[in-house]
């Protein structure tokens, strides 16, 4: 949209992901004189806000400077010989597919340091806590900026140890075991995909993700693709989740804070979509038809499942936990975007990453909201919330109500919203599947995916009508806090861009479409 | 008598007399000289000046690691047969340099830590005693990469090792002290035993102790000499899978490590493990690359294996018990000696057998750095807390803010996960030796392993940031061993930042 030379656009991409490593370690730091704040708390809170601010602030000119007709090039690249005995370099950059990511993540933790400032969760130090958060965010970052296959594993890798910690140290119950089957489970599943990577790269001979998507490489045989696939696509479902490695997924969300959870749905999740973006349809395509179907089945056996838990968790009785619940629904979303990755066309793969940005929005604003309303009412469990007529949050708290039914139905799909686009151009990919790909299962995983968006919409509204609707208690102290000044602050940004998508889609697959297309043509440029 | 005549006596004489490379041979000799200064000097030195011979030993060992500095340019050989300048019995080459640096830098640090542990153990070890064992020992690790024939390569694995059990066992009246010695001993004395008889078959069936020669003739032996070879092969491989502490010949390793003084358990961990791992790939690579297909699929089972019960040993260690700690370190340095053994079998499947070997130096180069800075923090910690468990980490964050940092980072770069970046990519020579040998499904092995050792690494991490449990009473650190964590402290972050310091050893030839 701007005009800015290449070199300060390096600059800038290079200073995404470096400033936040340079603000964990300050972070830890004493205070320097003049920036004392209020207490020490408050100050290392504000540095918080500051650096992820910046970060922000460097993401949206990098949006403004990105050369919006050649969104398939690579831009603002980096490359220069960091480990020569492995052939890794750091090479950066960004094209139509990781822009909108790193810009999701950018905002996502911003408002996250934005809530903490005025919210601190309960725990020890918020010094160790904004450090960890910083890390997290350098870790995302990272892995949608870099363009070398051992680099992503590095910064794949990096996220695991702060998450751990947030986690285990400001979680709620059942922390620590939630934190362990976090890493432990993610952590196997990296290191089964670094060994698909170190295939892929030392029979190819490059780690480069782009000469791998652009050159033809003979030595990558289908039967080495096949194993590579394999390999790397189990290590990115875990992430992703894919039912049925996504058992660590619900308990995690459980556990994790307010923010830890925004982090971990809003983010983390899509590193693993990405990876199948970026790394396993270009690189390995024949490995990739191979497994297509079978992607696809887990995918629309994640959707229906992920809706079932949510539906058993929402019926009156059921003891069921509404973070544990929007952690379910979001296996049924990732669902959506595998199904859309598995049509191998380009309408899915656009499906999927629109899903995927819809999801970081929707249900990072759902734990948003799911946090405040813990804050108030001291608890997440349905029942104890609904009691036997509902919780009446329109009546107790107007727009907090208001705005839990706007994420609901903002979740389950409706037009005109985010959550629309993406899933039904992941169905429309489904439909029909690239050449090669069985139509007929993919006509039956079409129909049952369908199906499930059914489903979400039924648990979803029955989410609504126990938790806004209801007869409004009489008695004093039945009223609650309305939305706070600053939760306004943190939670408008994702409205407005849930709508903004939604009405206008094109805003984002005219950035994704021209590079997925050259992506799955053979190459990125 | 005429010119001529007089230099052809001479030529005569020097075919007939070995030339001897003094500059090549330095770094061991230099710190077999400071052994024996210090023994004699240790008669005239007053009991209030005794920290002198542990500087004196520090200076020598300094001397002896700067010594390496000259024989960077190119290889060297020396004592090589009169008539055939190609067969050496000693040769300084880039993996000679690489490991004695290994050894001589971490004989270094173990000097360092070893100064607190002789002042805080007032008088219940004899100083220069100990100062001429330890440096013995590492004049003979140091010797051993650079041996070229078999002959040298026990007396210098014996050079290294004898002195080592009297270093465990040095402690007056302590009974846990002289029983792991004992234990050791015995069992390394065998392990020896087995090695020489293996030796002795190989030399039966070849003539030959040069492992070059060795390696050549090995091809056309007798048919009917043909199982004795491979004998002597797999008996001749057992002493040095010992000296790594391989499964089966660990259970020596958490004993002797409990018994023995601190600074000598990390000697054993790092320098040890360097003795082990060399003599092997020297064995292996150089003596006996033709018979890859008997030692290849061994040492990839007993990697597989060593990996597996060492880390399972660590998880199974109750953080309550007394001396869990060190326990814990020891079962992990089992562990770990199964990833440095990984690229060795590799070797045996690889096209190109330098690169893989040089994955292990590398990784041992990081080990080394890492496993000596938790030792060393462990050494600090025991002070205050002789019983050395490893509750007794909890809080520490609390009371010493860097010093916790350090630790966690430490134990990060073992378990190979961000921040411990030159411990991922570390590991990740490794993986891609074995995926590049086809060993798929040792690197399947490995990759269970690492989360399990995870487990265990990020447990004793989490502690450190615990809230503390009571007060600790503050005291001051003792400025060598302060100087050992912050030298390790920084050479892990350098090496973080800078991965290719160590990791060029896995692209270049090494021989």
């Amino acid at each position: 949209m701007i005009d800015i030379s290449e070199s300060v656009m390096q600059v800038l991409l290079g200073f995404i992901v470096v400033a936040p490593l340079i603000g964990a370690v300050t972070a830890l730091l004493p205070a320097p004189p003049g920036l004392k704040g209020k207490s020490p708390e408050q100050a290392v809170l504000r540095h918080g806000v500051t650096v992820t601010g910046a970060v922000l602030v460097a993401a949206v000119v990098l949006v403004l400077g990105f050369d919006h007709d050649q969104p398939s090039k690579m831009q603002a690249t980096t490359d220069i010989s960091w480990i020569p005995a492995l052939d890794v370099r750091i090479h950066l950059g960004i094209d139509g597919i990781s822009l909108p990511l790193l810009v999701l993540t950018a905002l996502l933790t911003f408002l996250c340091a934005l809530y903490s400032f005025f919210k601190m969760p309960s725990g020890p130090s918020p010094k160790a806590f904004v450090a960890l958060v910083l890390v997290l965010e350098s870790g995302t970052l990272a892995t949608f900026a870099v363009l070398d296959l051992l680099l992503f594993f590095l910064a794949f890798e990096t996220v695991l140890i702060p998450m751990y910690f947030l986690i285990a140290r400001w979680g709620g119950e059942e922390r620590t075991r939630a934190a362990w089957k976090f890493i432990l489970y993610t952590l196997l599943g990296s290191v089964v995909m670094l060994l698909g990577l170190l295939l892929i790269g030392i029979k190819a001979g490059t780690f480069d993700m782009v000469a791998l998507a652009t050159d033809s490489h003979p030595a990558l045989t289908p039967s080495v693709q096949v194993v590579a696939v394999l390999a790397i696509g189990t290590g990115l479902a875990v992430k992703t989740p894919m039912w049925p490695l996504h058992s660590w997924l619900p308990d995690a969300h459980t556990a994790a804070p307010t923010v830890g959870s925004v982090l971990l749905a809003g983010v983390l999740l899509k590193m693993g979509t990405y990876g199948f973006v970026r790394i396993l349809l270009p690189v390995a395509p024949d490995g990739m038809s191979t497994f297509a179907p079978y992607l696809a089945a887990f995918a629309v056996v994640g959707i229906v499942y992920g809706s079932l838990a949510c539906l058993a968790l929402a019926r009156q009785g059921a003891k069921g936990d509404l973070k544990r619940l929007i952690a379910y629904s979001s296996v049924g979303h990732m669902g959506f975007v595998l199904l859309g990755i598995a049509s191998m066309t380009p309408t899915g793969v656009n499906g999927a990453l629109f899903a995927n940005i819809a999801h970081g929005l929707i249900t990072g604003l759902l734990f948003f909201l799911v946090g405040a309303l813990k804050d108030r009412t001291g608890t997440t469990d349905l029942d104890t919330l609904a009691q036997a007529t509902g919780a009446a949050l329109y009546g107790r708290a107007p727009r907090l109500g208001g705005l839990l039914a706007f994420a609901a139905v903002a979740s389950l799909g409706l037009p005109g919203l985010a959550g629309f686009w993406g899933e039904m151009l992941a169905l429309f990919g489904a439909f029909d599947p690239a050449d090669g790909l069985s139509r007929p299962a993919f006509l039956t995983f079409t129909a049952i995916a369908a199906f499930g968006t059914l489903l979400t919409a039924a648990y979803l509204l029955v989410v609504v009508r126990r938790v806004c609707m209801g007869a409004t208690p009489q008695e004093e102290g039945a009223r609650l806090t309305d939305v706070r000044a600053y939760e306004f602050a943190a939670w408008t940004p994702l409205v407005v861009l849930t709508v903004v998508t939604g009405l206008w889609p094109k805003t984002l697959l005219g950035l994704t479409d021209p590079a997925v297309q050259q992506l799955l043509a053979g190459g990125t440029r | 008598m005429s010119p001529q005549a007089q230099s052809l006596v001479q030529s005569q004489a020097q075919s007939l007399v070995q030339s001897v490379d003094w500059l090549a041979i330095a770094p061991p000799t230099v710190a077999a000289v400071v052994a024996l200064v210090v023994l004699v000097a240790d008669l005239f030195v007053g009991d209030r000046r005794k920290a002198l011979l542990g500087w004196v030993s520090v200076a020598g060992l300094a001397a002896a690691a700067l010594a390496l500095l000259p024989l960077l340019d190119g290889d060297r050989s020396t004592f090589c047969l009169t008539g055939d300048a190609d067969v050496c019995s000693y040769t300084a080459d880039r993996f000679t340099l690489a490991v004695q640096f290994l050894v001589l830098g971490g004989a270094l640090l173990t000097a360092l830590l070893s100064m607190t542990a002789l002042k805080d153990a007032k008088r219940e070890l004899p100083e220069g005693e100990y100062w001429f064992l330890l440096l013995s020992s590492a004049a003979g690790a140091a010797l051993l990469p650079a041996s070229r024939d078999l002959a040298t390569l026990i007396v210098a694995l014996e050079v290294a090792s004898l002195p080592a059990f009297a270093l465990v066992g040095l402690r007056y009246g302590d009974r846990r002290s002289s029983e792991a010695a004992l234990k050791f001993f015995l069992s390394s004395v065998t392990a020896t035993a087995v090695s020489l008889m293996g030796i002795s078959f190989v030399y039966a069936s070849t003539g030959t102790l040069y492992l070059t020669q060795i390696a050549t003739r090995i091809e056309d032996v007798d048919g009917q000499l043909h199982t004795l070879t491979q004998a002597g092969v797999v008996l001749t491989l057992v002493g040095f899978a010992f000296k790594t502490a391989a499964v089966p010949f660990h259970f020596w390793v958490p004993d002797t490590y409990v018994g023995a003084p601190l600074p000598v358990a990390a000697y054993l961990s790092v320098v040890g493990k360097a003795v082990g791992f060399s003599g092997l790939i020297l064995v292996t690579v150089i003596a006996l690359p033709s018979y890859a297909d008997v030692w290849g699929p061994a040492l990839a089972a007993l990697a597989a294996l060593t990996m597996t019960i060492g880390n399972v040993g660590a998880l199974r260690q109750g953080a309550t018990r007394a001396y869990s700690a060190v326990r814990l370190l020891a079962w992990s340095s089992v562990g770990q000696a199964g990833y440095l053994l990984v690229p060795i079998a590799a070797a045996a499947y690889a096209k190109d057998t330098e690169r893989a070997v040089g994955s292990t130096v590398a990784y041992a180069l990081m080990y080394a750095a890492v496993n000596l800075g938790a030792f060393a923090v462990a050494a600090l910690v025991a002070r205050t807390n002789p019983l050395n468990r490893v509750s007794d980490y909890r809080g520490l964050y609390a009371s010493r803010p860097l010093t916790a940092l350090v630790l966690g980072f430490f134990l990060l770069c073992l378990a190979g996960l961000p921040p411990g970046v030159i411990g991922l990519f570390a590991k990740v020579t490794v993986f891609s030796a074995a995926v590049d040998a086809g060993l798929g499904w040792l690197a399947v092995v490995m990759a269970v392993n690492v989360v399990i050792a995870l487990f265990y690494y990020l447990q004793w991490t989490a502690l450190l940031f615990r809230a503390p449990e009571g007060e600790s009473e503050p005291h001051r650190v003792p400025a060598p061993l302060t100087a050992a964590i912050a030298l390790t402290a920084v050479l892990g972050v350098a090496l973080s930042g800078a991965p290719q310091l160590v990791l060029r050893f896995s692209d270049t030839g090494l021989f």
